[in-house]
């Protein structure tokens, strides 16, 4: 563990719990040891606070990037564009200020706990409306708990919001094993399923009895696997990014196969879309499936790791290349470089690669899931399921809408939008 | 542009000039004249800064955790790679791999827009045979350096005068201390016509080409467009795989039926190579190379896992009786890659190839080569090319042989072995 993780996660928790008193001192001065302690149910109130130092060593470090030549083509075909990463760089290490954001994460009520030897941070918002309904909101890679900031007041209290006390969500964000503050494993094991059933035993230890699951990206392979465990207490889930995708569809992608015949219009798109990432956009994937370890480099550079995180899919990279030419879109560059800071803060650049090693599961493949399910589609994700798709994975859906606007990081780009849906999405269910 | 390069180019002219050679206007301006074709010589000689700044680097690198495995299953192993930048940070003298460098002649000649380095050492035996050999990635000209003796002047090596080489050793555009290019196209095609032209202005009517990794390619590309004066080229790194063979990899259908042992040896090899993911760095430089280019130009410990993640490393045979030497020899090739700043250009020849395995004889289009091939296959290479697909993919194959130890590089790791076969290979053609 770095010593940067390390102090900082010694001085929020430990200041912040003897602030609150709730816990004995000697329990609260260990809380980096978490994982060699016997199982502890205990939920204990977490405030980020980073040392000056890890800032000003981040300030340094860009500031010193020895950087590439520039690409030798005049579009993103060879990756992130030197320009956009000079313009990232320089606000990065100039105007940007994290203590921003962190301000704004210990405005949200935080806490963690230790699951199964790793200790969980998450935010925890009790809607003020009675019989509001709990969702737990999972992020993916690369992002964080960051995106999903914009739409927690608006899920908790919705009658400032546009919307109704009816509407009213519990909102239980949690930060993915191995990102951000949540604690990074150090034994094999933690998978999208082990994730799932960690999330079913939080939101029991919170004391949930009766609860609905969100997630794109990672967030949908974990709220697809709490689906597929099916516990009593979970009673829908919500994605944006379902695996959808039918076995002959798969196989003509995987082997660079034409489309089958037959394809309806959006089927045919979605194809295109699948196929483009599949020949072009997959290897950080790959890369992150078979040889997390070796990333070195993005733990080591913080415009390394910009780089890296800003690669995900190609419309969002095209989005945040826009927002660093001057063009504020769904983001802004203080959204971008929150989630990248927190990634390089927390130094989990590697940690968070370990989850696409552990991941057995076939991303887009249907999962065998028999509980009720809703389904946004955003045009700019990696693929925008079909209504045909999505029907035959999921048997029970009771939702499905084809949006107009919005990508891979739909709650941080597009809020509203995204808030509308889960407020439609679980409306029959409580 | 780097500092670094740029210093570089001026030292470079500087000695130029001092030798007398070329005015020191055209020295200096050589990246803006019209073809320019005289040869320069060229001394490397790395500014000391840049090597304070790279010790400083290296001591502030920030690390990751241990991987969570107790193998490579993850990548390269925290206790293998940390070890090893901390010599490079401490025990290693750039000083010496300079010397080796400097100690042989080297040259500068602008090739199609772009400034090619190259060693060129005459043997002193009358009727030597020309040869230009081609490094590959994560390599270098260090790769070949130990082959220059024995192939310039065999006696001295325990071997015939007959058997001399003149040696040509070029850097490839974007690798070294040649030039990195601007502009798009430069693939294994560019680079052989460049390599054909080079030859001609040495004044060579008559030679032969070498190549391993991104050297086979590159010479079999010479083969395929056969310019005047070439007689056949040696590879260790053929094209061999049969195109039922590469659908059967494609699909991950099992062997196809009537291999023999050697071919289904080789079949299994390159199948479990596929499962392990092991090109998914080929796969990232090859579709984003820019994009990792960030983390591996600005971070020496993510530069050097990233090389060391090849899989010929992996197997590294270790070319001394003496292990402890191998260190400094790896750290040359890196250092090398670090201080010309060439991470990311080098990572687009990949890009150039579409990413795509040099292992397949269709789309290396052997059946268009008829000028004679030889081969020599080392066991620790990534894939041993048995011979009924070698003669299969390469009709006027004139030498073939199996030899007992050695791999990926092996004229870095058997450099007498390798300058056998390479004598062997090529006595029918003097």
């Amino acid at each position: 563990m770095s010593l940067i993780t390390t102090s900082a996660m010694l001085l929020a928790t430990s200041a912040a719990v003897f602030a609150v008193g709730l816990i004995p001192t000697p329990l609260a001065a260990q809380p980096a040891l978490a994982g060699t302690a016997a199982e502890d149910d205990a939920i204990r109130p977490f405030r980020v606070d980073i040392p000056d130092g890890a800032l000003a060593d981040l300030r340094r470090r860009i500031a010193a990037t020895k950087w590439p030549k520039r690409e030798t083509v005049t579009d993103a075909s060879q990756g992130v564009q030197l320009a956009t990463m000079q313009a990232l760089a320089r606000y990065w290490a100039t105007e940007y200020d994290w203590r921003k954001v962190e301000a704004r994460l210990n405005t949200l009520p935080q806490f963690m706990t230790n699951i199964d030897g790793l200790d969980i941070h998450f935010i925890h918002v009790r809607s003020p409306h009675p019989n509001a309904l709990p969702v737990i909101i999972t992020h993916g890679w690369p992002g964080s708990i960051i995106e999903q900031l914009k739409v927690i007041d608006p899920l908790t209290n919705p009658t400032a919001h546009g919307g109704s006390a009816s509407d009213a969500f519990d909102v239980v964000i949690p930060s993915l094993p191995g990102h951000g503050f949540s604690g990074q494993p150090t034994a094999p094991g933690w998978d999208p399923q082990h994730i799932a059933r960690a999330w079913v035993a939080l939101m029991k230890r919170l004391g949930y009895t009766r609860f609905v699951a969100q997630g794109g990206d990672w967030g949908d392979a974990v709220s697809e696997q709490m689906a597929v465990q099916a516990p009593p207490e979970l009673i829908a889930i919500h994605t944006n990014m379902p695996a959808t995708v039918p076995d002959e569809i798969a196989k003509a992608l995987q082997f660079g196969d034409p489309a089958p015949a037959g394809l309806s219009t959006d089927e045919r798109h979605a194809f295109d879309q699948l196929d483009f990432f599949y020949k072009h956009g997959l290897a950080y994937a790959q890369e992150m499936s078979n040889r997390p370890q070796t990333l070195y480099g993005i733990e080591d550079s913080p415009i390394g790791l910009a780089a890296w995180m800003l690669d995900h899919d190609i419309r969002s990279y095209e989005l945040i290349a826009r927002v660093f030419d001057g063009q504020p879109e769904g983001l802004t560059r203080d959204d971008i470089l929150d989630n990248v800071t927190l990634y390089w803060l927390t130094n989990t650049a590697v940690s968070s690669a370990r989850l696409y090693w552990e991941n057995k599961l076939a991303f887009f493949a249907p999962k065998n899931i028999t509980i009720p399910v809703a389904v946004s589609v955003f045009p700019d994700e990696i693929y925008a399921a079909p209504r045909s798709w999505a029907e035959k994975a999921f048997p029970r859906m009771i939702h499905y809408n084809r949006l107009d606007k919005g990508g891979h990081f739909a709650a941080w780009e597009q809020p509203e939008t995204f808030v509308r849906e889960l407020r439609a999405a679980f409306k029959p269910l409580r | 542009m780097s500092f670094l390069t740029t210093s570089v180019a001026v030292l470079l002219a500087a000695s130029a000039a001092a030798a007398g050679l070329i005015p020191t206007r055209l020295a200096a301006q050589s990246a803006t004249a019209a073809e320019d074709t005289s040869i320069r010589p060229f001394r490397a000689d790395i500014p000391e800064e840049a090597l304070v700044e790279l010790r400083r680097r290296i001591a502030a690198t920030r690390w990751p955790d241990q991987e969570t495995v107790a193998d490579q299953s993850q990548g390269i192993q925290l206790a293998k790679i940390k070890p090893l930048v901390e010599y490079w940070g401490t025990g290693y003298d750039w000083r010496k791999a300079e010397a080796k460098l400097n100690a042989l002649p080297q040259f500068m000649t602008r090739i199609d827009g772009v400034d090619i380095h190259f060693i060129h050492v005459r043997s002193p035996h009358p009727n030597a045979l020309p040869l230009v050999m081609t490094h590959g990635w994560p390599g270098s000209v260090f790769e070949l350096l130990k082959t220059v003796g024995p192939l310039t002047d065999p006696p001295a090596h325990r071997g015939r005068a007959q058997d001399a080489f003149d040696l040509v050793l070029p850097s490839m555009p974007g690798y070294g201390f040649s030039g990195k290019p601007t502009d798009t196209g430069w693939g294994p095609d560019r680079i052989a016509r460049a390599w054909a032209e080079l030859m001609k202005r040495l004044g060579y009517t008559r030679y032969v080409a070498q190549g391993g990794d991104w050297g086979s390619p590159v010479s079999s590309a010479m083969a395929r467009q056969a310019p005047a004066g070439l007689l056949g080229i040696h590879i260790n790194l053929p094209a061999i795989v049969p195109p039922e063979v590469a659908a059967a990899l494609a699909t991950g259908a099992g062997p196809p039926a009537g291999l023999s042992e050697k071919e289904r040896a080789t079949f299994d090899e390159l199948s479990a190579a596929a499962k392990m993911g092991n090109r998914s760095y080929a796969v990232m430089m090859g579709t984003r190379p820019q994009t990792i280019g960030y983390a591996v130009a600005d971070s020496p410990a993510g530069l050097a896992a990233w090389m060391l993640g090849h899989p010929g490393f992996g197997t590294w045979t270790y070319s001394s009786s003496d292990p402890e030497k191998s260190p400094d020899e790896v750290l040359d090739d890196v250092s090398l890659y670090w201080l010309t700043n060439t991470a990311a250009s080098a990572g687009r020849l990949y890009w150039e190839y579409g990413g795509r395995s040099p292992a397949f004889s269709a789309p290396e289009r052997t059946a268009e080569i008829s000028l004679p091939v030889a081969i020599t296959v080392f066991p620790g290479e990534s894939y041993r090319a048995p011979e009924s697909w070698a003669r299969r993919a390469y009709r006027n194959l004139i030498y073939f042989h199996e030899v007992d130890r050695g791999g990926h590089f092996a004229a870095w790791e058997q450099p007498e072995l390798f300058t056998k076969e390479i004598q062997a290979a090529f006595r029918p053609l003097r």
